[in-house]
């Protein structure tokens, strides 16, 4: 294992989250949905979360549609729990950066598209994918009362509903554990093994 | 051990694997574009690091472009700015940029394969999900996001877990007035839009061997809609045809040796893959969409399926037909529309507007229609112009534009208005994909034709001269 000189910390550690949770029971959440393409034109990173899901939050007048779940106060909480299939299409780093700006700290879905999934371990965004039965007790335990409490606990990688104490365990992969728990990021990683990749550059098949 | 196509690139390009982690994967193309890279750059500036194989990386403005007037300022401040800084960090960086007005300017999977820059056994990545495009000529490519852009500058590599295989073979001939849209919108429609989720496709049999390159780089494009990291089909010599004279094509002793390489990019006789589906090409049909994500397609022919019927929540297909404003149960046929947008690295190149043209020859645009015909390139200009094809569209009543992504992400002002019908050629049909409230319906280039005259949805075989038929 090659030993760590350069470290930056690159966004906030991640280690147990506890939070009230935000319902999006709905599928295939597309990343235009999250953040549609006209409000990519920023060159800065921060800012997107006054438009995360914009079309959905607001009237074309801007004003707010009321039965959207983030315009309704009795919901809220650094976890967004989303359907099926979350974050599919685009591959824009810009809807992980709005879920982030917002204020999640945690996605929690049955299934995520793969590139989103990504994007979100590189911010510091924890994607954690539950069966589809636990998704649907994480719904109706939010839906019977907007206040009950989720555990995300990144070491023991579990996510429990404290009013039942029903848990489940969810999987990442060690090297992105580390990295979230030290709030590392891949670029550190990379830089430190330059010289490999200089010399394997000389070999390239290209 | 047998390797499959997929694994052989990979595997050569691995410059160290993390146990229980992701591989370090070397990329040899890495293209970038206005809107995912200025925080990439960003980041470069804030940790002091420089781009560590500039020659490596290729920049062109695309997303944000206006399709009108291109040798004007852009209008947009905000999109001015962006550009600008592209513009500005290529030149910083020494990285070579094909920005607007620029020859070579176009769509970053358009041109890529235009000059050579995309070559079989290559890594290939891009801050834009359909880098797959450049699959179709045997190249490991795939979108990445502004992190991992941020990487390949800094160091040339990215870290990935590596996914897993797949091999999509349709077999048999396609039927009069199908093309490599219509196949590829029919394998999303069996697969759903997750259904490749964490697989990387190769596509194989019969169809995909007859299929030209431009029909290849179709396929491969809409991968990602079906979920997958990505698709390849292995190159042959309609492959080797293609790249052969491109500008960054090696010549010579370089050509030589690179075909050593080239040659042995097949899977080995025996090669398995996590997962193989088959397919039969004389069940496809031309295809349209209905619904709000790629993989609810029909063909042209058949009726909306009834929310009973389909697999997931019935409350989101509902919620999809009503924004679409379709019942369960409805034929599309004779459906009025009001936009036709021919383009996007879907279906923006010179075959695409030869389809179009075949349609349209001899008759008008319908007047309720406004059309949008936007090539993927200044090459694909230059095409249209040499086979006449402009002729054929400016006598129908249509105008060309200037090429660029337009109506496809819709950044531009190239956006279709709430409420309204767009026929279009590109890869996503998401609730205001094209504009707020802009319902699409993604086709061929001939079935958008055939709406472009007709004004309605219509069987484009229904247009075909019968000496056109296949
Ligand atoms: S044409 Fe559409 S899909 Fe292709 S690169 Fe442009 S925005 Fe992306």
């Amino acid at each position: 294992m090659l030993s760590k000189k350069v470290i930056i910390m690159a966004y906030e550690k991640f280690e147990v989250l506890k939070s009230t949770g935000v319902p999006l029971p709905i599928e295939n959440v597309d990343t235009d949905q999250i953040i549609p393409a006209r409000f990519l034109k920023a060159t800065e990173r921060e800012g997107f979360g006054d438009n995360l899901f914009r079309d959905w939050r607001y009237h074309p007048d801007d004003t707010p549609k009321k039965d959207f779940v983030l315009n309704n106060p009795i919901y809220g909480g650094k976890i967004l729990v989303g359907g099926k299939n979350f974050g599919s299409g685009s591959s824009r780093e810009h809807a992980a950066w709005a879920v982030y700006d917002y204020g999640f700290r945690c996605v929690v879905s049955s299934f995520f598209a793969d590139i989103f999934k990504n994007n979100c371990l590189n911010i510091g965004v924890l994607p954690v994918q539950v069966s589809p039965e636990f998704l649907h007790k994480i719904f109706t335990a939010i839906e019977a009362d907007p206040k009950t409490e989720i555990v995300v606990d990144l070491p023991e990688q579990t996510i429990t509903l404290t009013a039942t104490g029903e848990k489940e365990n969810f999987d990442i992969n060690d090297y992105k554990k580390q990295n979230m728990l030290n709030g590392f990021d891949d670029i550190d990683y990379l830089l430190n093994i330059k010289e490999d990749i200089r010399e394997f550059a000389k070999n390239a098949p290209l | 051990m047998k390797k499959t196509l997929f694994d052989k690139v990979w595997d050569s390009h691995v410059v160290h694997s993390i146990e229980n982690g992701p591989d370090v994967l070397f990329i040899d193309r890495h293209m970038i574009h206005e809107v995912t890279s200025p925080v990439a750059f960003q980041g470069l500036r804030t940790r002091s690091i420089p781009v560590m194989y500039p020659e490596k990386t290729f920049a062109t403005a695309d997303h944000n472009t206006p399709t009108i007037n291109q040798h004007l300022p852009v209008a947009d401040p905000l999109s001015a700015n962006q550009l600008k800084a592209l513009e500005e960090n290529s030149n910083e960086h020494g990285i070579s940029y094909w920005g607007l007005g620029h020859k070579k300017n176009g769509i970053v999977h358009v041109v890529g394969p235009e000059y050579g820059i995309t070559q079989p056994g290559a890594t290939i990545v891009c801050g834009d999900s359909h880098t797959s495009t450049h699959g179709a000529f045997g190249a490991i490519a795939f979108g990445i996001g502004t992190s991992e852009v941020e990487m390949v500058l800094a160091t040339q590599c990215i870290m990935q877990q590596k996914p897993k295989s797949m091999r999509i073979n349709v077999n048999g001939s396609l039927n009069r007035g199908v093309t490599p849209k219509d196949v590829a919108l029919y394998i999303i429609s069996k697969l759903s839009t997750s259904g490749a989720t964490g697989y990387f496709v190769e596509y194989a049999g019969d169809v995909f061997r007859n299929m030209s390159m431009e029909g290849r780089m179709t396929v491969c494009n809409l991968s990602i809609e079906m979920g997958a990291r990505g698709g390849m089909i292995a190159p042959d010599e309609t492959t080797f045809e293609y790249i052969k004279g491109r500008e960054f094509t090696p010549v010579g002793a370089a050509w030589d040796k690179a075909m050593t390489y080239w040659d042995t990019l097949k899977s080995d006789e025996g090669a398995q893959f996590d997962q193989e589906v088959t397919f039969d090409a004389s069940e496809i049909e031309p295809m349209i969409t209905f619904g709000t994500n790629p993989g609810m397609g029909m063909a042209i022919s058949k009726d909306i399926p009834m929310a009973a019927d389909v697999d997931g929540a019935v409350s989101t297909y509902k919620k999809s037909l009503e924004y679409m404003d379709f019942k369960e149960g409805d034929n599309m046929i004779g459906k009025p529309i009001d936009f036709v947008f021919l383009g996007s690295c879907t279906n923006g190149r010179i075959e695409d507007f030869r389809a179009f043209a075949s349609i349209i020859k001899g008759r008008k645009k319908a007047d309720n229609v406004t059309a949008w015909l936007v090539p993927g390139s200044h090459k694909v200009v230059a095409a249209i112009k040499e086979e006449g094809i402009l002729d054929i569209i400016q006598e129908a009543g249509f105008a060309l534009r200037e090429p660029g992504c337009s109506a496809c992400l819709a950044m531009n002002d190239d956006k279709v208005p709430a409420g309204k019908y767009a026929v279009s050629t590109s890869n996503r049909n998401f609730e205001g994909r094209q504009g707020p409230g802009a319902r699409t319906l993604l086709a061929s280039p001939l079935v958008a034709a055939a709406a472009a005259v007709t004004g309605k949805v219509t069987d484009p075989r229904e247009l075909m001269e019968p000496e056109l038929a296949h």
